[in-house]
């Protein structure tokens, strides 16, 4: 049951920090951003690391994060951003 | 960076190396370097891989440089159709220079005089290998990692690369299985150019980010 | 809680910005891995996760390419590929043959 957000949704990055191989950086967790594309469906990195097959596949979206919202201590611009490949099943709308 | 191991400084050509002996001035000192070339003798021994697989490998990586990059965005600089056609899909661009991302998918992001981009991987070294060859061993640095998605305008001026306020400095974390690639902006003067000579205005640090190229020298 | 390679917005210093050639040695790991990848041996998020798994001290000493040849040991190892035993005799036997000094 993959999580589908269209281009524009503001989105959250889930707190949790599970044991495990996983590709969702400590450094968004919890922050806000906007989807900006989906990139498609790919084999769960989670589970192929543990020689799984990875299925089901899950959605992999580009979000867009302000630098200004990811540190408080930000010293570049405000216009400055981040953008962060994150799966589906670690984003919840907002 | 310590070391695990007491060394000391000896060249040697291992007498039964299969494939060419390593550089004279290389040190195989320490237990990974040596689990690493035991690990390949092993491979080999049980048949998994030849000693000539790997050497052609290596020739292969070697055969792809920034320059096989910066033909690409030359292109894409005096050919608009290519370029729209780079940024819609980065993957199946490359393959009119036949070029193949193998597993991976190859993304392309253009400067602008309102947003520039620059690459990273924090958690590992991500890299559109298959178009820039290896990447540098700064790319791959804990200090780059750490740093660049949390001070990249630090980051960019250590490498002479200052960005006005009002530009967007956007990084990009390779986090999943996109590779991303700059496309940066033509330099002003270069009108004149034709391919080959804007290719040489195009660094492998122009790719990733971290430099724009330089104005041609009149 | 963070996992050793998850660095991002972590302190650090400057970068070493100066060109660092792979070796011969670092190419054949690199050119190993990517054969073995292709072979079916090993895919890329295992090589990762044993990466990760090194543990802090271990990850923060040793080198990039020190970091694969130690993860793909433990790959090859847990796929049943090679076992301990051999590797350890054959680390032992290239260790005499070149004569090095190592921990």
């Amino acid at each position: 049951m993959g999580r589908e957000f269209s281009p524009g949704t503001r989105v959250r990055v889930r707190e949790d920090f599970p044991f495990g191989h996983i590709r969702t950086p400590v450094y968004v967790r919890g922050k806000e951003g906007v989807v900006m594309r989906r990139f498609g469906s790919f084999p769960n990195p989670e589970t192929l690391a543990i020689g799984r097959d990875g299925l089901p596949k899950k959605a992999l979206y580009e979000v867009r994060f302000r630098q200004a919202d990811l540190w408080p201590d930000y010293q570049g611009a405000l216009c400055d951003t981040l953008d962060a490949d994150i799966y589906e099943h670690w984003l919840e709308q907002v | 960076m310590t070391n695990h191991a007491h060394h000391h400084d000896h060249d040697h050509a291992p007498a039964h190396d299969h494939a060419a002996p390593p550089q004279p001035d290389e040190k195989i000192h320490s237990y990974y370097q040596i689990l690493g070339l035991a690990m390949k003798e092993l491979l080999i021994e049980k048949g998994i891989v030849t000693p000539d697989e790997i050497r052609r490998m290596i020739e292969f990586r070697d055969s792809i440089t920034p320059a096989t990059g910066a033909a690409i965005v030359a292109r894409a600089w005096t050919d608009p159709a290519y370029k729209q056609r780079l940024l819609a899909d980065g993957s199946e661009a490359i393959r009119e220079f036949g070029l193949d991302m193998g597993g991976t998918t190859l993304v392309v992001v253009e400067n602008t005089p309102a947003v520039h981009n620059v690459i990273v991987c924090t958690l590992c070294s991500c890299y559109p290998r298959n178009v820039l060859g290896l990447p540098p061993s700064w790319y791959k640095s804990r200090e780059y990692r750490a740093r660049t998605v949390r001070e990249p305008r630090r980051v960019l001026a250590e490498f002479g690369t200052q960005l006005a306020a009002d530009v967007e400095v956007r990084v990009h974390d390779s986090t999943a299985d996109m590779r991303y690639l700059v496309l940066p902006m033509r330099p002003a003067g270069s009108e004149n150019m034709d391919a080959a000579e804007l290719a040489d205005l195009v660094t492998r640090d122009c790719m990733i980010g971290v430099a724009v190229p330089k104005a041609p020298a009149c | 809680m963070r996992g050793p390679h998850d660095v991002g917005g972590l302190s650090a210093g400057p970068v070493d910005t100066a060109p660092h050639n792979a070796t011969f040695w670092e190419k054949e790991i690199d050119a190993l891995n990517q054969l073995l990848a292709q072979k079916g041996y090993r895919k890329t998020d295992e090589n990762r996760r044993a990466i990760e798994n090194l543990g802090h001290d271990v990850y923060n000493t040793l080198t990039y390419y020190e970091r694969w040849a130690g993860a793909l040991g433990r790959v090859l190892i847990d796929k049943g590929v090679l076992t301990q035993d051999e590797i350890d005799a054959k680390v032992a036997s290239v260790r005499a043959r070149l004569g090095a000094d190592a921990a």
